[in-house]
C-alpha cells in the first residue's frame, strides 16, 4: 500500500503541467473555464497542439503513433488538463472508433483510417442509439442489406453527438435476423458525404444543438468498410465497454467543477457572509467533496489495477454511477450558487460573445444550461439503471 | 502508487481471519455475553501470541508494525469477524497514549499490553461532553486528589490500569491545561461499574472520590496532552473506520447470499429489480468506504491539517455508508434481518453505534468545514 507516486509519475505530471502552461491557448481554456461552447476550429485546433506534441492518442501504440500511456499517466494528464481547463479531446475517432478497429480492424483499416484520425482530417461520430434502441442497444432497426459490393443503408441514429461536425460515422447496424438481437448486428463505417446521409440537430434542454439525428436512405457503403466479421459487431462494442473506460470517474472534470464552485461559494456574499459559511450549503458542497476525496481513490485503485494489465470489468460501471452522481450534484450546487443570476439565458454569450449589458457574474451564464446538460450523465453510455443491471450480473451474480 | 498489501501484512491478515473465523461465529458471542463474560479471554490471549497487538505498535515502542495500513488491517479482520475483544481499548488508546508520552519507566506498560498480559482502558469522556475532545472538568489541583466522573470508558471494568484525562490548568473545552494521569483500578475511592453497550462490548463508568495520585503516575508534561490526545483519536477513527468496513463486508455478504437462497413468489428474491439495485449501490458505497480507510491509513502520519482533514472526510463518510449499509441488509434480508439469533444483527449493530464513536456523521461534517475554512 502506496498512496504516494512514484518519481517517474510525478516527473511525467510535472510535463503535462508545462506543457499546459506553454500550449494551450489562453483564448481556449477561457471559455472552457465560462462554460462557453467550442466552436470546430477551435477544437481542432486543440487536437493539432496535442497530436503535434505527439499526445492526443494516449492510449494507441506507438507504431500508429499513439503515446502508449498507461492508465494512471492517462488519469495524470486527466486531471491536470482538466485543472487548466484544456477543451476535452473529442473521443469519438481517438477513443472510440480507434480501439475497436487496432483490435478488430484490417491491416488496411488501420493504416488508412488511424492517421486521418491524428492528422484531423477525419472527424468521426458514432452511430449507436436509435430511437427504438436507447438502454436496449441490441433491438437497433437500421438494416444494411447485402448487394454485391456494397451494403444498402436505411434507417436513423440518433443522439449523434457533435455529428454535425463530422465527415464519417462508425454504425451499429443490423446484417441478421437470426437467433438473439445481438446476433446479427455488423460494425459500418459510412462516409457522411455517401448521397442518403441527411444530418438533422436536436436542441437540447440546456438551448444547444450538441446533438442530431442521423438518417440513411439507400446509403451505398462499399463492403470495405465492414469492421471484422458480418454479424460480429455487438462483440466489439462491447470490447470498449470494458476496455477504454478508465476516465469513466470523470475524476478530472470534478476536480475542477469543485475548484470553480468553492472559489464562486467563497466569493458570493448571501445574507451578509460568503455563501461557503451557510451551515446548509456548506455541509451540501462538504458532503460530495468528501465523497469525491474517495472517489479519486477507488478510481485510482481500479486505474493502477488496470495499469497493471487487468481490464476492468464491472469496476467500470461502479465508477460510472458514483462519478456521474458527483458531477451532477456539482454542477447542481454551481447552479443553486448562482442564485437569481442562473436565471437569463445567454446563448450569444455562451457562443463566445459577452454579458456586460447584465452585469452578471462571469460563472453565471453557463450555470444553468451545464446543470441541464449534465443530465446526461447517468442516461448515455449505459444509464446508471443498466449499470446497475451490470453490477447485478458480473459482481453480485444475483 | 500500489493499493496492493505488503506480503508481511498480506500474511498477518490471512493469519488473523483464519484464527478468527476458527474462533468466532455468532452463537459462541451469544453465548458469551449471556454468561457474562465481556470477551473472549482465550481469543484474547492467542490475539496477544500470535503479535497481532504488536503489529499496531511501530518499532521504537516495542512493535512491529504501527502504521495506518497494520491498524486499518487488523480492525477490518476484526469488524469482518465481529470480535468484541478489547484491542481498541487497550492497545490503540490506552497503550498508544502511554506509547507516545510514556517515560522509559512507563513503557514497561507498553510491553505488557502488547504481550496481553495487561489491559489498559482510556478514562476521558464525562457526562454530557459528547464529542468534544478538549470538554474535559475532572480536576487536578496541587493536593493531588481527583473527584468526579468518566463515562463510556471502553474496557474499563477489565483494564488494570487506567489513563485518565485531567483538568491542571483553563476551563473546560481549553485544549491548553490538559493532562493524562496512570491510575490503577484498584486505587482507593476508584469504582468501576460495568456495563454493556448496545453491541455487546464492555464498558464502564467510574468515579473518584478523592483518589490520590502522584507526580510519578502523568504521562509527559503537565497541561499539554491535548495533541496527543487528538493524534490517538486519529488512530482510534481510522481503527474503528476500518473495523466498520470489515463489519459491512460480512454485512453485505450475508445478504447477497441471503438474495440468492430466499424464494417468494415462485424464485430467488435477488431476481427483482428493486431489490437488485439498491443492492448493486450498497456495492458501490462500500467501496467507496474502503477508499475513506485507505485514505486516512494513507495520512495516519500526515502533518496535523492534513491528517484532520483526512479523519474528519472518512468518519462522516463511514457514518453515512455505515448506515446506508446497515440499514439495507436488514430491509433486504425482511424479518430475519430484525432477529437477534440471526448474526447479521451483531454486524448492524456495531456499524451503526460506531457512528457514536470519536464523532459522529454530523459532528466530522461540520469539523470537515471548519477545518477548510481555517485552511482557507
Amino acid at each position: 500500500m502506496d498512496l504516494s507516486y512514484t518519481a517517474e509519475q510525478e516527473a511525467f505530471r510535472a510535463e503535462v503541467r508545462s506543457f499546459l502552461a506553454n500550449n494551450l491557448p489562453k483564448r481556449l481554456s477561457e471559455k472552457v473555464r465560462l462554460g462557453k461552447r467550442l466552436t470546430k476550429s477551435e477544437m481542432e485546433e486543440w487536437h493539432a497542439l496535442l497530436n503535434a506534441q505527439g499526445w492526443l492518442a494516449p492510449n494507441w501504440p506507438a507504431a500508429y503513433g499513439g503515446a502508449e500511456w498507461d492508465a494512471v499517466q492517462r488519469q495524470i494528464f486527466e486531471e491536470e488538463a482538466c485543472l487548466a481547463y484544456a477543451p476535452r479531446v473529442v473521443p469519438f475517432g481517438l477513443m472510440m472508433l480507434a480501439p475497436v478497429l487496432l483490435a478488430f480492424g484490417s491491416e488496411e483499416q488501420k493504416r488508412h483510417y488511424l492517421p486521418r484520425i491524428l492528422s484531423g482530417e477525419d472527424w468521426w461520430c458514432q452511430g449507436y442509439s436509435e430511437p427504438g434502441a436507447g438502454s436496449d442497444l441490441a433491438s437497433l432497426k437500421t438494416r444494411a442489406v447485402r448487394e454485391g459490393d456494397h451494403y444498402v443503408v436505411n434507417g436513423q441514429k440518433t443522439w449523434t453527438t457533435l455529428g454535425q461536425h463530422a465527415n464519417w460515422i462508425f454504425c451499429l447496424v443490423r446484417t441478421g435476423t437470426e437467433g438473439k438481437p445481438q446476433e446479427g448486428i455488423s460494425f459500418l463505417l459510412i462516409d457522411m458525404a455517401t448521397p442518403g446521409v441527411t444530418v438533422r440537430p436536436i436542441t437540447l434542454i440546456d438551448g444547444e444543438a450538441e446533438v442530431n439525428e442521423v438518417f440513411f436512405d439507400n446509403v451505398r457503403v462499399p463492403v470495405a468498410n465492414l469492421v471484422g466479421e458480418e454479424n460480429k459487431g455487438w462483440t466489439y462494442a462491447k470490447y470498449l465497454l470494458t476496455h477504454e473506460r478508465t476516465n469513466i470517474a470523470g475524476v478530472g472534470f470534478s476536480n475542477a467543477a469543485l475548484a470553480t464552485l468553492k472559489q464562486v461559494a467563497a466569493s458570493t456574499m448571501s445574507g451578509g457572509k460568503p455563501l461557503a459559511q451557510n451551515p446548509h450549503f456548506a455541509a451540501r458542497m462538504a458532503q460530495v467533496e468528501i465523497d469525491l476525496m474517495a472517489m479519486r481513490t477507488t478510481n485510482l485503485r481500479v486505474v493502477s489495477a488496470a495499469a497493471k494489465g487487468q481490464a476492468p470489468g464491472a469496476e467500470s460501471s461502479m465508477l460510472k454511477i458514483k462519478g456521474t452522481q458527483i458531477r451532477q450534484e456539482l454542477t447542481s450546487l454551481l447552479r443553486r450558487a448562482t442564485g437569481p443570476d442562473a436565471m437569463p439565458f445567454l446563448p450569444d454569450y455562451l457562443e463566445g460573445g459577452d454579458n456586460q449589458t447584465l452585469d452578471l457574474p462571469e460563472h453565471a451564464p453557463a450555470a444553468a444550461p451545464s446543470y441541464f446538460n449534465m443530465r446526461k450523465l447517468s442516461i448515455f453510455g449505459g444509464s446508471n439503471e443498466i449499470q446497475r443491471g451490470i453490477i447485478t450480473k458480473a459482481i453480485l451474480e444475483l | 502508487m500500489d493499493f496492493t498489501p505488503t506480503e508481511d501484512r498480506a500474511m498477518l491478515k490471512d493469519m488473523l481471519r483464519r484464527v478468527l473465523t476458527e474462533n468466532t461465529d455468532h452463537e459462541k458471542r451469544r453465548a458469551l455475553l449471556a454468561s457474562g463474560a465481556p470477551f473472549d479471554a482465550a481469543l484474547w490471549a492467542q490475539l496477544a501470541e500470535l503479535g497481532i497487538l504488536g503489529a499496531l505498535f511501530p518499532e521504537d515502542q516495542g512493535g512491529f508494525g504501527g502504521a495506518g495500513f497494520d491498524i486499518a488491517l487488523v480492525f477490518e479482520e476484526l469488524g469482518r469477524a465481529g470480535g468484541i475483544e478489547p484491542v481498541l481499548s487497550s492497545a490503540i488508546l490506552g497503550g498508544g497514549l502511554v506509547a507516545q508520552l510514556g517515560r522509559a519507566d512507563q513503557q514497561a506498560l507498553v510491553a505488557e499490553v502488547i504481550a496481553g498480559e495487561t489491559r489498559l482502558a482510556f478514562a476521558h469522556a464525562e457526562p454530557g461532553t459528547r464529542y468534544d475532545l478538549a470538554d474535559v472538568s475532572l480536576a487536578l489541583g496541587p493536593d493531588m486528589t481527583l473527584s468526579g466522573t468518566k463515562t463510556h470508558v471502553l474496557g474499563g471494568a477489565e483494564a488494570q490500569m487506567l489513563v485518565v484525562s485531567v483538568r491542571e490548568s483553563g476551563a473546560a473545552g481549553d485544549t491548553d491545561g490538559l493532562s493524562l494521569i496512570l491510575v490503577p483500578t484498584d486505587a482507593p475511592g476508584l469504582t468501576v461499574t460495568r456495563h454493556v453497550t448496545v453491541d455487546g462490548f464492555s464498558a464502564a463508568t467510574v468515579t473518584f472520590d478523592s483518589v490520590a495520585v502522584d507526580e510519578e503516575a502523568r504521562l509527559g508534561t503537565a497541561g499539554t496532552a491535548y495533541d496527543v490526545i487528538e493524534e490517538v483519536f486519529a488512530r482510534a477513527t481510522l481503527a474503528v473506520s476500518a473495523e466498520a468496513l470489515g463489519a459491512m463486508e460480512s454485512a453485505k455478504e450475508m445478504t447477497i447470499t441471503y438474495l440468492k437462497e430466499r424464494q417468494q413468489f415462485g424464485r430467488a428474491i435477488g431476481k427483482f429489480q428493486a431489490l437488485q439495485h439498491r443492492m448493486a449501490d450498497v456495492l458501490i458505497e462500500v467501496e467507496q468506504a474502503r477508499s475513506a480507510v485507505v485514505n486516512l491509513a494513507g495520512h495516519l502520519d500526515a502533518p496535523r491539517a492534513l491528517r484532520e482533514r483526512h479523519v474528519s472526510a472518512t468518519k462522516n463518510l463511514i457514518g453515512r455508508v455505515g448506515a446506508l449499509v446497515a440499514e439495507e441488509a436488514v430491509q433486504l434480508h425482511g424479518g430475519i434481518g430484525m432477529t437477534d439469533e440471526y448474526a447479521l444483527s451483531h454486524f448492524v449493530r456495531r456499524i451503526v453505534m460506531i457512528d457514536h464513536l470519536f464523532g459522529d456523521v454530523d459532528h466530522h461534517l461540520e469539523r470537515f468545514i471548519q477545518l477548510g475554512l481555517e485552511a482557507a
